[in-house]
């Protein structure tokens, strides 16, 4: 049983399908548009795998003008369309209706162009985060957002989700090396934001566009900037046997002037589950810091120097230097492999809260004592160094209410981010799941003016929609017949 | 127009301050220092608000990289306030006064409104990349608040940076929270002479391809100019492998090493009367828009961003005239300094997006209260 409510389908779309799926299939090419209920099954759930429903149709266009093709006839007979990348959302930002088409690009996937001495690639899409360093590392560059699903997640997810990764301390989050967008609008015309320059011109929309989880168009090319790849990288692994000094140690260490270029944190419960998997040889203790810095043999040997000095000032019970490639590669390993761990033991709900690197300390310990009172453990593992919590809420699906008492769990786990000065999301994005909880972020007026923003891109409310805004909020829009039904 | 500007005590005070001006369809002037308004008439009935009276810093958390601070908070202040714990604003922002002939503090709100990012830019990203959240009242004079503090956030569609860079003709912003760094311990410049502009963008775009981290690349008169920015051990590093690989060079440390670069960021050289544009582009298209910048139209020209900025001044630059010049080339132009009497110019966009930018223009401001003239461009 799940909690989160989607409107209702509409009928009149139910009844249309073989019209609406005859439009597609004859402006198309017969290939690129599925409706046979046996496949557009797998259509039915991102990584949100709790909330499942087919699509009336999925469209897997070939290149950006087909999808302005599909586009302009959804938008036409006033179909929504749901946008789609890998499908590896937290959020059930891709999450169908069963009146909704799903247009995805995963097909979208080739690298268009490859430019050193500007410092950028344009590519489609669909193409995976990882394959774009892949693409490009031969030549000493990689492209910097590292989400841990990045073997399989593409560039559109990515952009629509703005996400991040371990490295972006650092080197900042998808919106940061973003450079320029082609897009299809919700009518099906083409526009080009920014470009191979450093500002887009006019009003910042690439900005507006980044992080909007499909609210605002499709996404079909990007133009990202790339990095040069550092001489060298090394991480040192920190244990404490207490949650608020290690929270005290990445405070420090960013104050001391080093800039890691990622400090990653890990609780007990998640440092157990790692090493029965993985065998990574982690101390055993109550919070565990992965803190790596980049540069040259000296450059890396200074900073370390100064990482230690602070460490050791908090009496660790364990810090180790990796020496070579074969023991960082085996600190990393750990937590590269944390959620695949966690799901071996157990179900779990992730969380994507961020509160401020200060206030980490005192949310890890609230969270502790919500997770006592509402009787679920919570393991913890994120990226310290940015203030971005994912706790992972640890329930069993199989029990009945179990799903539900973790949702409620988490709910108030956000709340006491918000308050802490942080937000709900800080890299999943709110889909279906955060929705209903913006409430608490936001008031009605500063809602109102991003529906706002969706209706100058979507007046018609077709574009992914009863996703981000709560529903109450948002019904007048998307159903605008609603009220004088009533 | 009454010289007397508005001056709200508080957030509250100016909403009311905006909503009575949307009812009364009175344009308004919003000045942060007033060290980033081009000086150019303006209509009778408008009104200058001043947010001298919105000023402090609210959060300084050094050990989580962020500052929150009021939109009218002069910059000289927080530079201050950083330095004290050895972090800056990583992008630099630059100061107006020198091109535009203005007097004042220049603040915090006006950098995020003009998106104020000066040499590092090229580096560590714009004003935009390190804008956390803010709070503004929009031109009906309703109090908004978008993305917070905290490093990360996916919440909600991101406003700030709609804001940012739309000189104010979107919303008053009241509230910026950013992200900061900590200040490079030390700077160091390997200066090129006798390149010229092609030369110059060759070696900025094989210096920006080492892992070296160069925190500018800028060419004037003649010569390149490389920084290299860190901790005594980086920097000593840093520059012995680059002119290694680059053949020796001038080195300039210390007191002429900061001036060089402030003089970059504020594009001192460019001070004085006479268009001045600015244009954002792909840096191997620059010394051919430069060239032409020159040969039809005798601009003179620097760089920045590693040929990514061009400054082109000079004394009739017309619009379509260096329009045209970009021709073939990717990037756009933006008219910051207008002769006499005339206004500044905004880049072109296509239509679409232009259509869009209005209709987010009718949104967030109905009555077209907010910096008419800028909103014009
Ligand atoms: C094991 C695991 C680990 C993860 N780790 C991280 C992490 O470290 N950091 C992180 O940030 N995220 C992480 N994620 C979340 C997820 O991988 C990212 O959000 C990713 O960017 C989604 O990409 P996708 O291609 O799968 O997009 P999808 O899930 O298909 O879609 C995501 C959103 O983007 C929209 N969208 C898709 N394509 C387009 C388009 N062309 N135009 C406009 N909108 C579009 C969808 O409608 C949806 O709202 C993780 C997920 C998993 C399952």
């Amino acid at each position: 049983m799940s909690s989160i409510a989607m409107p209702l389908p509409d009928a009149g779309l139910l009844a249309a399908k073989d019209r609406i799926v005859r439009a597609l299939t004859e402006a198309l090419p017969p290939e690129t548009v599925i409706f046979d209920p046996a496949e557009t099954r797998a259509y039915e759930c991102d990584a949100l795998t709790a909330y499942r429903c087919p699509p009336l149709a999925v469209v897997l266009p070939r290149s950006t003008e087909e999808v302005a093709t599909a586009m302009r006839l959804c938008h036409a007979a006033g179909v929504k369309v749901v946008p789609r990348g890998a499908g590896t959302s937290l959020a059930g930002g891709a999450l169908p209706t069963a009146d909704s088409v799903i247009i995805g690009v995963a097909r979208l996937n080739r690298i268009l162009e490859t430019d050193f001495d500007n410092r950028f690639v344009r590519v489609e899409t669909g193409v995976t985060n990882l394959s774009v360093t892949g693409a490009i590392v031969a030549d000493g560059f990689f492209y910097a957002p590292d989400p841990s699903s990045q073997l399989a997640c593409t560039i559109a997810g990515n952009i629509a989700n703005n996400s991040g990764g371990a490295h972006c301390l650092r080197y900042g989050v998808t919106a940061n090396n973003l450079l320029g967008v082609r897009m299809v609008m919700a009518d099906g015309e083409i526009v080009e934001l920014g470009g191979p320059y450093l500002e887009p011109e006019g009003l910042d929309l690439l900005g507006l566009v980044c992080g909007s989880e499909g609210q605002l168009g499709i996404v079909t090319e990007a133009t990202l900037r790339i990095l040069p790849s550092p001489e060298g990288a090394r991480p040192v692994l920190i244990g404490f046997d207490n949650a608020e000094v290690a929270g005290e140690c990445v405070a420090r260490i960013i104050r001391s002037g080093v800039l890691p270029v990622a400090i990653e944190y890990m609780d007990r419960i998640c440092i157990e589950a790692v090493e029965a998997f993985t065998h990574a040889g982690y101390p055993m203790c109550e919070a565990l810091l992965i803190v790596e810095v980049e540069g040259a043999e000296a450059e890396i040997a200074e900073q370390l120097a100064t990482v230690e000095q602070i460490a050791r000032g908090l009496d660790p019970v364990e810090f180790r230097l990796s020496r070579g490639a074969e023991e960082a590669a085996l600190i990393w390993k750990g937590r590269k492999s944390a959620f695949g761990a966690m799901g071996q033991i157990n179900d779990y709900m992730c969380l994507d809260g961020t509160v401020p690197v200060s206030a980490l300390p005192a949310t890890l310990r609230r969270i502790g004592e919500l997770s006592k009172a509402h009787g679920l453990d919570v393991a913890n593992v994120f990226h310290a160094g940015d203030g971005n919590m994912h706790p992972l809420i640890l329930y069993d699906a199989n029990t009945p209410g179990d799903q539900d008492r973790a949702e409620v769990l988490g709910a108030e786990i956000l709340r006491v981010c918000v308050e802490a000065g942080g937000c709900l999301t800080g890299e999943h994005g709110v889909g279906i799941e955060k929705r209903e909880l913006m409430h608490e972020q936001f008031a009605a007026a500063d809602l109102e003016i991003q529906m706002q923003v969706k209706d100058v891109f979507d007046p018609g409310w077709l574009l992914n929609p009863a996703k981000v805004f709560p529903l109450d909020a948002s019904a007048p829009r998307r159903d605008p017949k609603a009220g004088e039904r009533a | 127009m009454t010289d007397m500007a508005t001056r709200p005590g508080d957030e509250a005070e100016l909403a009311v301050t905006i909503r009575d001006a949307a009812a009364s369809g009175t344009p308004l002037f919003i000045r942060g220092g007033g060290t980033r308004t081009v000086a150019a008439p303006i209509p009778d009935n408008a009104r200058h608000v001043s947010l001298a009276g919105l000023s402090g810093i609210r959060i300084y958390d050094p050990g989580a990289l962020t500052l929150v601070a009021a939109a009218g908070t002069p910059m000289h202040e927080i530079d201050a306030l950083l330095a004290s714990e050895n972090q800056s604003l990583p992008f630099e922002p630059m100061d107006h006064r020198a091109i535009l002939g203005t007097n004042g503090a220049p603040t915090i709100g006006g950098a995020v409104a003009t998106n104020a990012s000066g040499p590092r830019r090229v580096a560590a990203g714009a004003c935009r990349d390190h804008l956390l959240g803010v709070r503004f009242v929009d031109g009906s004079g309703q109090i908004i608040r978008s993305g917070g503090r905290v490093m990360k956030n996916v919440t909600g569609l991101d406003l700030g940076k709609l804001l940012c860079g739309a000189g104010g003709t979107l919303g008053v912003l009241t509230e910026v929270a950013l992200k900061v760094l900590p200040a490079p311990r030390l700077g160091t410049t390997l200066s090129y002479p006798d390149r010229d502009r092609s030369a110059a963008v060759t070696l900025f775009c094989d210096a920006l391809r080492t892992p070296f981290e160069i925190s500018g690349a800028a060419w004037r008169d003649g010569t390149a100019h490389l920084r290299i920015e860190g901790s005594d051990t980086q920097v000593a590093y840093r520059r012995e492998r680059l002119l290694a690989r680059f053949g020796a060079a001038e080195v300039i440390e210390g007191a002429a090493h900061a001036d060089l670069w402030r003089g970059f960021r504020d594009v001192t050289h460019f001070a004085g009367p006479g268009d001045l544009w600015r244009i954002v582009a792909r840096p191997t298209d620059a010394p051919a828009i430069c060239a032409a910048l020159r040969d039809r139209l005798g601009a003179a020209t620097s760089l920045d961003w590693g040929g990514g900025l061009i400054w082109a001044a000079g004394p009739d630059l017309a619009p379509s005239a260096v329009q045209n010049c970009l021709t073939g080339a990717k990037g756009h132009a933006r008219r910051l300094r207008p002769p006499a009497g005339a206004a500044p110019v905004a880049e072109t966009t296509a239509p679409r997006v232009a259509a869009v930018s209005r209709a987010l223009k009718d949104r967030f401001d109905p009555a077209h209260i907010l910096n008419p003239r800028l909103a014009a461009m």
